[in-house]
């Protein structure tokens, strides 16, 4: 492998990792905020316990987005420093507002509501996870203006080589990224729907397993309590999960019509856009108007332009006029048709240009691999629709107000958290990959800056040694790996322990009545440390 | 627009001011609780002191990154891929050091929990160097080509101006950190912190002025040297306060300290962001490095809203968590039981 493979492993194990953490965040962040402000209007303790069980899970999981995402920042000047030099005036400035503008308030507010629970008045505690929840939906937007903008180029012309800004207004909002924002964030809250329905699901089955609910003869909830161990498993525990998974569960219903709607928009866009992307996601080799729903045969051929692999294509008429032009006549163009009309407007040959590294001179190849484009494609949509249907399932199944005595149906419950998760990586890995062969894909359409592009081979540094990549990613590789098994383990263990692990003070077993408000010390003087390290 | 350059050239030196202040005495109580010996309660006395806040101070290095990325992204590029190998150190060590601190107080065993120590120590102190290598770097030069790209391979930035610049950063953060905690604490830990800071302030802050002195060396310039002066008057101010058992003002003075030498730095190297030691010629300046004027005034706008609103919050917070730390606020460790299996 060379150096510039080697970047792209990088780039990508370290991105869809860090997009691991980063829905949930989103998502689990924004649900906290909800949560508590229903606690803060109602008084109601359940949504105390919900807002501390579900914030202490967003907490073990906030941190490892946090570390992974400097290596985002880092990354581009460290393996891409051509990039850089050539985007960095437009690309830089969404950046630096991200961290200016989302980063900071994320970081601090959240300080402040970790800490703040006792030293803070009430609502201003509230505003403090409301901030931090809001800046991260802000953060996902810069992101995702700087990504858009690879995607389709706008608000900028090139200046003695380099991509220059001309309207940041055209780059702020661009079609792609307005489009692509409400879809990652609709993804995001399909990730934490699952997560409040799956971990709901699990504890409720517990209960009725270990004999504390049980069901009357109408198959009605009859709820019931143990005090043995404090109040972590008493009535109040129950109406705790079982409103987060009906929550859950309606978040990851509306959540998937958001992804749906949105997502068929951004292929619109893309038809436009990026019409090569499209076309290997559909493995269409000839023009036509049929959604391929299942194609047989080598459909990757490398390099090559040789549909004659495919041996067999089943395909519902009219639906890839549908998805890209919203009728069922359109001609959508295929991969055979495209790939000349790229040679002709881009070039046959990377240029004889020292930045090109070995593959100056080499022919380029338009075709991203349709391995990846066509089941990407493929798995992003099963997925997010099985985790759809998981939740309206849950939801009949749940009506009387509990979840059945089934070991298997609890396991596909905490299973199916993780289909949203997969969803999104084959999202994102499907997007990317279906970029290639450039980092900045040049932008076709009428009026578009059809000449701001950049290939990856020119993208990554030039002196940088495949030895080098190499280390870095082995060793980010390996880091992440057990990061990730801490997390779990961690994350388990404080499923496992119920609002007990983030309220010890339920687990005490005592008879005093402190119902209202976090359990603590009487001497309020604020001078004690409401959560401590 | 000629100005627009100088002036995210002075920004620029201002976050990595702020980061250095702020994440200086994170990084500083990192090393003293996974390096030093103290008893876990003092550990975590330790550690609550930077609690609220750690997180909201390390964005300081992401922001300076950024703005380095959008107002000068040749810089940008030809730094930190120059560093290829040394920043991936840092990133190695800013992770662990960031999820030991949320991760150590979660261990259940005494062995995890060292574990975690040692990843909050060693991350601290890795990436306190590493910064520091890479500032000293960006002022003093590295090897670099026409094109701004390193030439002489993967350790082509191993000078001995490098782990002077790494060591002058660790010192400071170590020295830093003591007046930090002496300020934010009470008890056992504020008087050890208070001994151990006035004893080594002095020797502490040595390498930090041998590097200023290096870049006012090689390059001339009187403001530059008012801003030493400044920097050693402060730091005299620091020394004595200190022993007046003053805290508050010493904290502040060796900060104003680091600010002037920080200044006198970037002072000095105006208007070179990155020389290169194998030609002048091929010397990134703010002109020849910058983004272009739009850009440079649509940031110009953004930080002019942005930057006073941090400032705002993060004092904010400052304030609410303005109270000592002491050990018997330190509530009991607690670990969650698993109410299933």
């Amino acid at each position: 492998m060379d150096a510039l493979e080697i970047a792209r492993w990088q780039f990508g194990i370290t991105t869809v990792y860090h997009f691991l953490m980063v829905p949930l965040t989103l998502g689990l962040g924004l649900t906290v905020a909800v949560l508590q402000t229903v606690w803060y209007r109602t008084g109601n303790e359940q949504w105390l316990r919900m807002t501390k069980f579900w914030g202490k899970l967003f907490l073990i999981n906030f941190i490892m987005g946090v570390a992974t995402g400097i290596v985002q920042e880092f990354q581009f000047g460290m393996a891409w420093s051509e990039y850089s030099r050539y985007v960095g005036d437009v690309f830089g400035a969404p950046l630096a507002m991200e961290a200016l503008l989302a980063f900071f308030v994320e970081s601090t507010f959240l300080g402040l509501w970790i800490f703040g629970w006792k030293k803070l008045p009430k609502l201003a505690h509230l505003a403090t996870i409301w901030a931090a929840a809001l800046a991260s939906l802000l953060s996902a937007y810069f992101i995702l203006v700087a990504n858009s903008w690879m995607q389709h180029p706008v608000g900028a012309e090139i200046i003695d080589g380099k991509a220059v800004m001309t309207d940041a207004w055209a780059v702020f909002t661009n079609n792609t990224a307005l489009i692509t924002f409400p879809h990652t964030l609709f993804g995001a809250f399909a990730v934490a729907g699952g997560f409040l329905l799956g971990i709901s699901w699990f504890h409720l089955y517990r209960r009725r397993k270990e004999g504390i609910d049980s069901v009357d003869s109408q198959g009605r909830v009859v709820v019931g309590q143990d005090l043995s161990k404090g109040k972590s498993r008493d009535k109040t525990d129950y109406h705790v999960w079982i409103k987060s998974l009906r929550i859950g569960a309606v978040v990851a219903m509306v959540s998937f019509l958001g992804v749906a709607l949105t997502g068929h928009e951004q292929a619109k866009l893309m038809f436009e856009q990026q019409p090569m992307k499209m076309a290997s996601a559909e493995a269409a080799c000839h023009d036509g108007t049929g959604f391929s729903v299942l194609t047989l045969g080598d459909i990757t051929s490398p390099g090559s332009t040789n549909c004659a692999d495919i041996v067999a294509t089943f395909e519902l008429p009219g639906l890839l006029s549908f998805l890209a032009n919203g009728d069922f006549t359109t001609e959508v163009k295929g991969v055979n048709t495209l790939i000349p009309e790229y040679q002709e407007k881009y070039g046959k040959y990377y240029p004889e240009d020292p930045n090109f590294g070995p593959y100056a001179g080499q022919e380029i190849n338009y075709l991203p691999v349709m391995e990846v484009t066509y089941w990407g494609f493929r798995l992003m949509i099963t997925l997010g629709g099985l985790s759809a249907l998981t939740a309206a399932l849950a939801l009949w199944l749940t009506r009387k107000g509990t979840v059945p005595q089934s070991k298997w149906l609890s396991r596909l419950a905490l299973l199916s958290i993780a289909a949203p998760f997969g969803a999104n990586s084959a999202g994102w890995i499907f997007t990317e990959m279906g970029r290639q062969p450039f980092t900045v894909a040049p932008n076709p359409q009428m009026g578009g800056i059809d000449q701001v592009f950049m290939y990856t081979a020119a993208s990554v540094s030039p002196t940088v040694s495949a030895g080098e990549m190499l280390f870095s990613l082995i060793t980010l590789t390996l880091v992440y790996g057990v990061l990730l098994v801490v997390e779990l383990v961690l994350l388990t263990r404080y499923i496992r322990g119920g609002v007990g692990s983030a309220m010890p003070e339920l687990n005490a077993a005592s008879d005093k009545d402190d119902a209202d408000g976090p359990a603590h010390d009487k001497n309020d003087d604020g001078d004690v440390l409401a959560f401590a390290y | 627009m000629d100005w627009l350059p100088a002036l995210w050239f002075i920004l620029i030196a201002v976050l990595w001011c702020g980061y250095l202040f702020l994440e200086g005495f994170d990084l500083g109580v990192g090393m003293l609780i996974g390096l030093g010996r103290n008893s876990e309660k003092r550990k975590r006395v330790l550690l609550n002191t930077i609690g609220p806040v750690w997180d909201g101070n390390e964005v300081w290095l992401l922001t300076a990154g950024g703005a380095t990325f959008a107002a000068f992204p040749h810089w940008y590029a030809s730094l930190f891929s120059a560093l290829y190998i040394p920043l991936t150190l840092v990133l190695v060590a800013l992770i662990f050091r960031a999820v030991s601190i949320e991760y150590r107080g979660k261990a259940k065993t005494e062995r995890s929990r060292k574990l975690w120590d040692a990843a909050l120590g060693y991350g601290s102190l890795v990436a306190a160097f590493g910064v520091g290598a890479m500032l000293a770097l960006t002022t003093l030069g590295l090897p670099l080509n026409e094109n701004g790209d390193r030439v002489g391979g993967p350790f082509a930035w191993l000078t001995w101006y490098a782990v002077l610049g790494g060591v002058a950063v660790v010192a400071f953060c170590w020295i830093h950190a003591l007046a930090f905690v002496r300020l934010k604490t009470d008890g056992p830990v504020r008087e050890r912190a208070g001994r151990l800071f006035t004893r080594w302030l002095p020797l502490a802050v040595l390498p930090l002025v041998a590097w200023v002195l290096m870049v006012l060396l090689d390059n001339d310039s009187a403001v530059a040297w008012a801003l030493l002066a400044a920097a050693a008057l402060a730091l005299v101010v620091s020394i004595v306060t200190a022993r007046a058992g003053r805290e508050g003002v010493s904290f502040i003075a060796l900060g104003v300290m680091l600010a002037a030498g920080v200044a006198a730095i970037f002072t000095a190297a105006f208007p070179v962001v990155l020389p290169s030691t194998l030609d002048p010629a091929f010397d990134l300046t703010i002109y020849t490095a910058s983004s272009s004027a739009y850009t440079l005034k649509l940031m110009s706008i953004v930080a002019a809203f942005g930057v006073p609103l941090v400032l705002a919050y993060q004092s904010w917070s400052y304030w609410v968590f303005r109270k000592r730390v002491k050990e018997e606020h330190i509530p009991e460790a607690h670990h969650p039981e698993p109410i299933v299996k």
